[in-house]
């Protein structure tokens, strides 16, 4: 079986040109590190509500708004703690509906567009595993409010994790439909699961002061429940993918303009409004 | 969500057995539950089948407008609040499929009665929400009107049915109340914010007032519904307790209700209201509302869509030798 990407990105990416760079720490880096983490929840919450009222059984629809919810509320309490870091007035709202692309820090795989079921189930397999990982980690962080927030929504995570892991194997062992359109939906996503262990400069500055975490110390542990969840679904392994970087420093996919541009209509036509 | 009962109440049928049917209606007369195992004569069935289904239906379809404005919702706390609230409607839909099966029908069944046309779901769905404010309007009116339709269901004589209506009334009470304080946002916004809550409420209003269905004279199986305690209160009785209720909220918000007809009459202690446009209400049961052909297309692709999934995972469970989980 081939192994999962390569994780030794900096020699990887760094020389790739302007687009994926990594950037120093510069300005204020808690404020940047939140960013990422809420801007990751709000991104996915986002694109995960979209289905609601268009699942293919009421169940799943009730699933993928919790999900939703979840999602919702961590960047609300992510962003609304960045807001306070940042010191100039600005709350989570602020911050959600009124920045544009280049000062979004989430990653590419959440801003991916929900495709069918499939796609939407390999997306939320292959981050949540890592969310998951990640804030068990950041349950322990040395910076108390970033603990706390980690240690709730661990538990949260921990469901979408196995819900998603469970539609990823039921699809992948299900039909001859099933598997094509699963193995498609990992295919789409799979270039996308490097930047999650991306440790450009600032992540490494964060990991340092122990308020995040060395990405690469779960790398193996990711990896194996991924390919676990994989052979389960009898499926193959993707092959490895050129990875694609950039969100952590503002470089996007298309798709996250036109996200935003949905998301931010009301308090970008009425700034004058409260809601 | 609440729908009226829109079709026809099957006639009693002279086949059932005089005794039994003297036994149930003693039992439904002394405001005993009927249970799915009872005996109950095939027109109280039929009956409820269609107007629990109905319901189903109007909470599922009822996703819909409202989930137009999840993606747009103007802050965080909004969004959330809004997911949640539809994900109510979702749960709503499930229990209500679950009970109407307790009476022999399949949810597939059902489903396909919902997007063949054949079976109806509240006309309220088929008006489109333009903006923000429409989604107070529903949580204030629509649920409003919901919630003085089910308070009575809570005792109604088909036990299942009764018990999903407790929960959905609780779950309805903080969706009203989420609407009403929308719309207080935006009574004491801007102009734009005050515009869009009057034109909200000007398109909602009479829309909801249909909700309770046609007018007492022109629903001449009320009389049958009553006495087997599947209705409690009238079309007429249950609309004018809404208008007593929502008026004066209308006052409080600083909008005007659309009805230049609408005083308080002291002596019956109650508000007169306009005449309510029967031909656009009956319009919209026949499916020509301004946007039901969008509300069952959605319901149509998503179950189609939807369809390799739900083989997949029966094809799963069947391999595995698992209950279905999906």
């Amino acid at each position: 079986m081939a192994s999962l990407p390569p994780i030794d990105l900096p020699s990887n990416a760094t020389g790739a040109g302007a687009f994926d760079a990594p950037a120093g720490v510069e300005g204020n880096p808690l404020f940047e590190y939140l960013l990422r983490l809420g801007d990751d929840s709000l991104v996915l919450g986002q694109r995960l509500s979209e289905w609601c009222g268009h699942a293919p059984s009421v169940e799943v629809d009730l699933s993928l708004a919790n999900m939703a919810l979840d999602l919702i509320g961590q960047a609300t309490l992510f962003l609304d703690y960045a807001g306070e870091v940042e010191g100039k007035g600005r709350d989570g709202d602020s911050l959600a509906f009124h920045r544009d692309v280049l000062d979004f820090r989430c990653c590419w795989l959440v801003e991916q567009p929900n495709g069918d079921f499939a796609r939407t189930m390999a997306r939320q397999c292959l981050f949540s595993t890592w969310q998951h990982l990640l804030f068990g980690r950041l349950a322990g962080s040395a910076d108390e409010r970033i603990a706390a927030i980690a240690a709730k929504a661990v538990k949260e995570v921990a469901y979408h994790r196995e819900l998603a892991s469970e539609w990823v194997i039921r699809l992948g062992d299900g039909t001859e439909e099933s598997r094509r359109r699963m193995a498609d939906g990992l295919d789409w996503t799979w270039r996308f699961v490097a930047e999650l262990f991306e440790m450009d400069p600032l992540a490494g500055f964060m990991a340092e002061k122990g308020i995040g975490t060395d990405l690469a110390a779960f790398r193996a542990d990711y990896d194996a429940a991924v390919r676990a969840v994989i052979e389960q679904a009898t499926l193959p392994p993707p092959p490895d993918q050129r990875p694609i970087l950039g969100g952590r420093r503002g470089h996007h996919s298309e798709h996250l303009g036109h996200l935003l541009a949905t998301m931010q209509f009301l308090p970008r036509t009425y700034p004058d409004a409260r809601w | 969500m609440y729908t009226t009962e829109l079709q026809k109440t099957a006639s009693l049928g002279a086949t059932e057995d005089p005794e039994r049917l003297a036994a149930f209606e003693a039992r439904v007369a002394a405001d005993e539950f009927i249970e799915p195992k009872d005996w109950m004569p095939e027109a109280y069935r039929r009956t409820l089948t269609r107007q629990i289904s109905q319901h189903a239906h109007s909470e599922i379809v009822g996703m819909l407008p409202e989930g137009n404005w999840i993606g747009r919702a103007p802050s965080l706390r909004r969004k959330a609040i809004l997911l949640a609230k539809v994900q109510d409607e979702a749960g709503h839909g499930l229990y209500l499929y679950s009970a109407a099966e307790t009476l022999g029908t399949s949810r597939e069944e059902m489903i396909e009665a919902l997007h063949s046309g054949k079976a109806k779901y509240s006309t309220i769905f088929n008006y489109p929400t333009l903006t923000w404010a429409d989604i107070g309007a529903i949580g204030w009116l629509v649920d409003g009107a919901a919630i003085m339709n089910q308070v009575p269901l809570q005792r109604t004589s088909y036990g299942p049915y009764a018990r999903a209506m407790v929960r959905v009334c609780k779950e309805e009470s903080f969706h009203q109340r989420q609407g009403y304080e929308i719309m207080m946002v935006l009574a004491a916004g801007t102009p734009d914010q005050k515009r869009m809550a009057q034109d909200a409420l000007n398109r909602w209003w009479w829309p909801s007032l249909m909700m309770f269905g046609p007018p007492d004279a022109d629903s001449p199986n009320t009389a049958q519904s009553m006495r087997w305690r599947i209705k409690r209160e009238t079309n007429d009785e249950l609309r004018q307790k809404f208008v007593d209720i929502t008026v004066p909220q209308a006052d409080a918000l600083g909008l005007s209700v659309p009805d230049p007809a609408l005083r308080w009459d002291k002596a019956r202690g109650h508000y007169d209201y306009g005449e309510i446009d029967w031909e656009e209400f009956y319009a919209v049961v026949r499916g020509e509302g301004p946007v039901a052909k969008e509300r069952i297309a959605a319901r149509r692709q998503a179950w189609e869509d939807g369809a390799w999934v739900r083989d997949a995972a029966a094809a799963h469970a069947r391999k595995h030798g698992r209950r279905e989980a999906a």
